[in-house]
C-alpha cells in the first residue's frame, strides 16, 4: 500500500504507484499486427468479432430464405439447413458475443477506465488474440473439408454429434471441437489479465465501489467465464477423444444399421450436464456485461446518477453466483429426478429477483432524469424493453410443465433470442456508438445510426415476436420443413414469410452499420475528448484516441464514483471522476450535494 | 457425483464474499472522501504474477473437479471395468514428489540469497519433472502393449474399461499442466544460468514452487481415484 498524504484542501497529488514497463514498438507490425496495447487488442477482437458475427447473420438469413420459402432455394438442403442452424449459433453465442464483450469491450475499456496504463501480462494478452482468430478460422475452415461444417446443433449433444448421418460427423466436428478448446485456452489468458488488471493495477483513489458498473460486469462475466470454460473443454476433449480414438465417455452402446459399433456404456446425459454447466453461465457471461455497459449508457445520457449503484453491484454479483446453479432447466427434457427438476426450477425462478432489481434500477435513473435521445441512449432503452421481454417468457419457461410441451418449438428460440441474443446485441450497437468518438476521434453519424437503431429495434420484434404464437402453435425449431403437420394451419406459413421478410431487412440494415464505421471514420464530425461529457477516466484522456500508455505522464488520481451527473451547485452537470475536490470548489461549486 | 463441485463451489463463494465484502458499508455516492492508504491502487499487497497464478490455481482446479466429475458419473454405468493399475506410477509419483521438493529447497535458498544453491534446486526439480512425464509416457506404453488402449470395450475384451480412457484422460490434463510448468521453469532457470540476482528471479522461484505444489496435490487425488480400491469403493457409494 502506497502513503498518501494531502493537502487542507483536500488536493491528493498524482499516484506514485509504480510504473509498469510498457513495450514500445516501433515498427508497423509490432504497434497493428503483434500489438501488446490492450486498446488495439480490444480492435483487433472487435473488428474479428463482427467479421464472423456477419458470417452468423448470413447463415441466419439463410435458414429463415428455407424457413419462409420452403422448396425455392434448391441449394438449402436439409444438412446444409442443420449446418447453418449450429454455426450460427455457435459463432453467435461464443465468438460474437462472448469475444466481443470480454475480448473486445473489456480490453479496450478495462486499462482506460480503472487509469491503468495498459494489462498487466501485455504478451498473453497478445497472445490471447491471436488464438482467438486461429479457433475462429479452424471454425471457419470446417465449411470447407469433406462433409462440411457440424450440424448438430449448437449444443453439439451426442451420440448424434458424431455419428453417421449428422452433418459434418466426420472432420467438421473435429474441426469445430478443436476451435472451441482453442478457443477457450485463449480465453483463459485474456481473462486471468482482465480479472487482475481490475484487481490490481487500479489507479489510486479507485475503490472497487467507485467501479464504472461496465467494468464490474466484465469483470464478474470474466470470473464466471474462467470458471464455467473449463466444463466445455473438458467435454470437448472427452468428445474429441469419443469422435478420433473411439472412447466411450459420451457414447452409449449403438446399434447402427443392423451394425454393433464399437461404443459401449457412455452416457450422453454427462456431457449435457458438463455442457449445460458452462453453457448456462455462459448466458450471464454475455448478459452481465451489457447489463453494466447499459447501466452507464442510461446514467450519462440521462444526465443522471445510477439509482441503486451499490445494489446494481450486489445484483450483478448474486445473478453471476446464482447462474451456477441452474443449468439442469436446459435438460428437463432429458429427463430427471422430480427433486432435482425442483431444485432448478426454483433456482432459476430465484434468478429473476436481482434481475428484476436491475430492471427496476434503470427505470428508476431514467426517472425524471434529463434524457438525451441520442443514438446510445436509444440503444440502451430499447435493451431494457427487450430484456424485461425476453426474460418474462423466461419465467414460463423456467417451470417444468411449461417447459416440457415448449422446449423444442419456436417458443424456445423467440424466447433466448429476445433476452440473450437481441438485448446484448442491442447493448453492443449502443455500446459501439457510445464509444467509437474516443476509439477513432470522430462521431458516427446520427442520421444513419437512428435509421439503424429503429429498423433494428422493430425489425426484431417483428421476427420474434410472432414466433411466440408459432410456437404455442407447436411448430417446431431445427426442423428443416414442417410440410403437412395437422396442428399447423396454413397461416402459419404466412407468418413465416412474414418473419422471413422482416429477417431480411434487418440483416441488410447491419450493411448501413458497417458503412457508417468505416465512413465515419474519415468524415464523421471530430468529437474532441468528451462529447458526452460523461464522468469516468476514458474521457478524461489528454488525447482522442488515447495514445499508448493511456493517461500520458501521470496517472490520474481518482476522488469519486463514477456517477456524479446533475450534482446540485455543481458547476457543470457532470463532475469527472478525477477532478480534484479544491479544482471543483474553485469551480463555483460549494460542495452542497 | 456432486461432492467436487463443492471445490468448485467454494471458489465461487470465497470469490463472491470477498467482493460482496468490499462493498459492504461503502458509500461511493458520498463523493470526495480523501484519499488514504485504504483507497490506493491495488486490492492486495502482492504482484500481479502472484495474483495472476492464483486466479489460474483455480481455473484449473475447476477444471480438475469437472473431470472427476464426470470419472465419476461414467463410472455409474454397467460397463465400468477397474483400471489395471500400471505399477510404474508410483515411481512417477515418487518423481513428482522429489521434484516438488527440489523446488521447495531452491525457495528457500532463493529467499537466503543463495543461489548455487538456487541453480541445484531448479535443476533437480526439473530433472525429476521430466522424469515425471517420461515415466508417465512409460505407463501409457505400458498399457498399450497389454493391450488396454484408450478405447472402451471396443475389440478389446472384457478387462478393457472406461477407467483406462480416464487414466489417459487425467495424466494427459495433468501431463500438460506439468508441462506448461516447466516453461516457465526453463524460463526462470535460463535467467538464474545468466547470472541474475537472487532479488530478481525470487518471484519466478517462488511461483514455480506454488504451482509444483498444487500440481503435487492434483496428482495425488489423481493417483488416489484411480487406485483400484479406491476407485471401487466410490463406486460402491455411488451405487448406492
Amino acid at each position: 500500500m502506497v502513503s498518501v498524504t494531502h493537502d487542507e484542501s483536500g488536493y491528493v497529488p498524482p499516484a506514485e504507484v509504480e510504473e509498469v514497463e510498457l513495450h514500445h514498438a516501433h515498427t508497423f507490425i509490432g504497434k497493428y499486427v503483434f500489438s501488446q496495447d490492450a486498446k488495439w487488442i480490444g480492435i483487433q477482437y472487435g473488428t474479428t468479432a463482427l467479421a464472423i458475427g456477419l458470417v452468423g447473420l448470413a447463415l441466419s438469413e439463410l435458414m429463415r430464405l428455407q424457413l419462409g420459402f420452403p422448396s425455392v432455394f434448391s441449394f438449402i438442403t436439409p444438412s446444409n439447413y442443420l449446418q447453418y442452424v449450429t454455426m450460427h449459433g455457435l459463432i453467435m453465442v461464443v465468438y460474437l458475443l462472448t469475444a466481443l464483450f470480454l475480448g473486445g469491450f473489456g480490453n479496450y475499456l478495462i486499462p482506460l477506465m480503472i487509469g491503468a496504463r495498459d494489462m498487466v501480462f501485455p504478451i498473453m494478452n497478445m497472445v490471447s488474440y491471436w488464438l482467438y482468430l486461429l479457433a475462429v478460422l479452424i471454425l471457419v475452415a470446417s465449411f470447407f473439408v469433406p462433409g462440411g461444417a457440424t450440424g448438430s446443433g449448437w449444443t453439439l449433444y451426442p451420440p448424434q454429434a458424431i455419428l453417421p448421418g449428422t452433418p459434418g460427423a466426420g472432420l467438421g466436428i473435429v474441426l469445430t471441437l478443436v476451435s472451441l478448446a482453442v478457443f477457450i485456452v485463449g480465453f483463459t489468458m485474456g481473462g486471468l489479465n482482465y480479472v487482475v488488471t481490475v484487481l490490481q493495477a487500479r489507479t489510486r483513489g479507485m475503490t472497487l465501489m467507485r467501479l464504472p458498473l461496465t467494468v464490474w460486469g466484465i469483470f464478474t462475466a470474466t470470473i464466471m467465464a474462467l470458471l464455467a470454460f473449463p466444463a466445455l473443454f473438458v467435454s470437448a476433449v472427452m468428445m474429441l477423444l469419443d469422435q478420433t480414438l473411439g472412447t466411450s465417455f459420451f457414447m452409449p452402446e449403438i446399434v447402427l444399421r443392423g451394425q454393433h459399433l464399437e461404443f459401449s456404456g457412455g452416457t450422453p446425459i454427462l456431457f449435457q450436464h458438463l455442457f449445460w454447466y458452462f453453457g448456462h453461465p455462459e448466458v450471464y457471461i454475455v448478459a452481465l456485461p451489457a447489463f453494466g455497459i447499459a447501466s452507464d449508457l442510461i446514467s450519462t445520457h440521462a444526465r443522471k446518477n445510477i439509482f441503486g449503484y451499490r445494489m446494481m453491484v450486489w445484483a450483478i454479483l448474486i445473478i453471476g453466483g446464482l447462474s451456477f446453479g441452474v443449468w439442469a432447466h436446459h435438460m428437463f427434457v432429458s429427463g430427471m429426478n422430480m427433486y432435482f427438476g425442483f431444485f432448478f426450477a426454483t433456482t432459476t425462478l430465484i434468478i429473476a429477483i436481482p434481475t428484476a432489481l436491475k430492471v427496476y434500477n434503470w427505470v428508476l435513473t431514467l426517472w425524471r432524469g434529463n434524457i438525451h435521445f441520442t443514438v446510445p441512449m436509444l440503444f440502451a432503452i430499447a435493451f431494457v424493453f427487450t430484456f424485461v421481454n425476453g426474460g418474462l417468457s423466461g419465467l414460463f419457461l423456467g417451470n417444468v410443465p411449461i417447459d416440457v410441451p415448449l422446449a423444442h418449438t419456436l417458443f424456445v428460440v423467440a424466447h433466448f433470442h429476445m433476452v440473450m441474443a437481441v438485448s446484448p446485441v442491442l447493448v453492443f450497437f449502443g455500446a459501439i456508438y457510445h464509444w467509437y468518438p474516443k476509439i477513432t476521434g470522430r462521431m458516427l453519424d446520427e442520421t444513419m445510426g437512428k435509421i439503424h437503431f429503429w429498423i433494428t429495434f422493430i425489425g426484431a420484434y417483428c421476427i420474434f415476436y410472432p414466433m411466440h404464437y408459432l410456437g404455442f402453435l407447436g411448430v417446431p425449431r431445427r426442423y428443416y420443413a414442417v410440410d403437412t403437420a395437422p396442428f399447423v394451419p396454413p397461416s402459419a406459413q404466412t407468418l413465416n414469410e412474414f418473419i422471413t421478410v422482416a429477417a431480411l431487412i434487418v440483416g441488410t440494415t447491419q450493411l448501413l452499420f458497417i458503412y457508417n464505421l468505416i465512413w465515419s471514420y474519415f468524415k464523421g464530425k471530430p468529437a474532441g475528448s468528451n462529447p458526452w461529457q460523461a464522468t469516468t477516466l476514458e474521457w478524461q484522456t489528454a488525447e482522442t484516441p488515447p495514445q499508448h500508455g493511456n493517461f500520458g505522464q501521470a496517472l490520474p488520481a481518482v476522488y469519486r464514483w463514477a456517477y456524479d451527473y446533475s450534482v446540485p451547485g455543481a458547476a457543470q452537470d457532470f463532475i469527472p471522476q478525477n477532478q480534484p475536490p479544491a479544482a471543483r470548489a474553485a469551480g463555483g461549486a460549494q460542495g452542497a450535494r | 457425483m456432486m461432492t467436487p463441485l463443492v471445490v468448485v463451489v467454494l471458489i465461487m463463494a470465497v470469490a463472491m464474499i470477498w467482493l460482496l465484502r468490499q462493498t459492504v458499508n461503502v458509500r461511493p455516492w458520498i463523493e470526495e472522501q480523501p484519499l488514504d492508504n485504504a483507497s490506493s491502487g491495488a486490492s492486495f499487497s502482492l504482484p500481479p504474477a502472484t495474483v495472476g497464478l492464483g486466479v489460474f490455481l483455480a481455473v484449473a482446479t475447476s477444471l480438475f473437479v469437472l473431470t472427476i466429475c464426470a470419472y465419476f458419473m461414467r463410472m455409474m454405468a454397467a460397463d465400468w471395468r477397474t483400471l489395471v493399475f500400471p505399477s510404474v506410477l508410483w515411481l512417477n509419483t515418487g518423481m513428482l514428489i522429489v521434484s516438488d521438493l527440489a523446488m521447495q529447497s531452491a525457495r528457500a535458498a532463493a529467499r537466503r540469497a543463495q543461489m548455487d544453491r538456487v541453480r541445484v534446486g531448479l535443476i533437480a526439480a526439473g530433472i525429476c519433472s521430466f522424469a515425471f512425464l517420461a515415466g508417465q509416457i512409460w505407463a501409457w506404453l505400458q498399457l498399450n502393449a497389454s493391450g488396454y488402449f484408450a478405447t472402451a470395450n471396443g475389440g478389446g475384451g472384457a478387462t478393457v474399461g472406461p477407467a483406462n480412457s480416464f487414466f489417459y484422460l487425467f495424466t494427459a490434463l495433468h501431463g500438460v499442466h506439468v508441462l506448461g510448468g516447466l516453461w516457465v521453469w526453463g524460463r526462470t532457470t535460463a535467467r538464474v544460468w545468466r547470472g541474475a540476482d537472487a532479488a530478481r528471479v525470487r518471484l519466478s522461484v517462488e511461483l514455480c514452487t506454488v504451482y509444483w505444489h498444487y500440481l503435487l496435490v492434483v496428482w495425488l487425488v489423481l493417483l488416489a481415484l484411480l487406485v483400484p480400491a479406491v476407485s471401487e469403493l466410490c463406486r460402491g457409494r455411488l451405487s448406492f
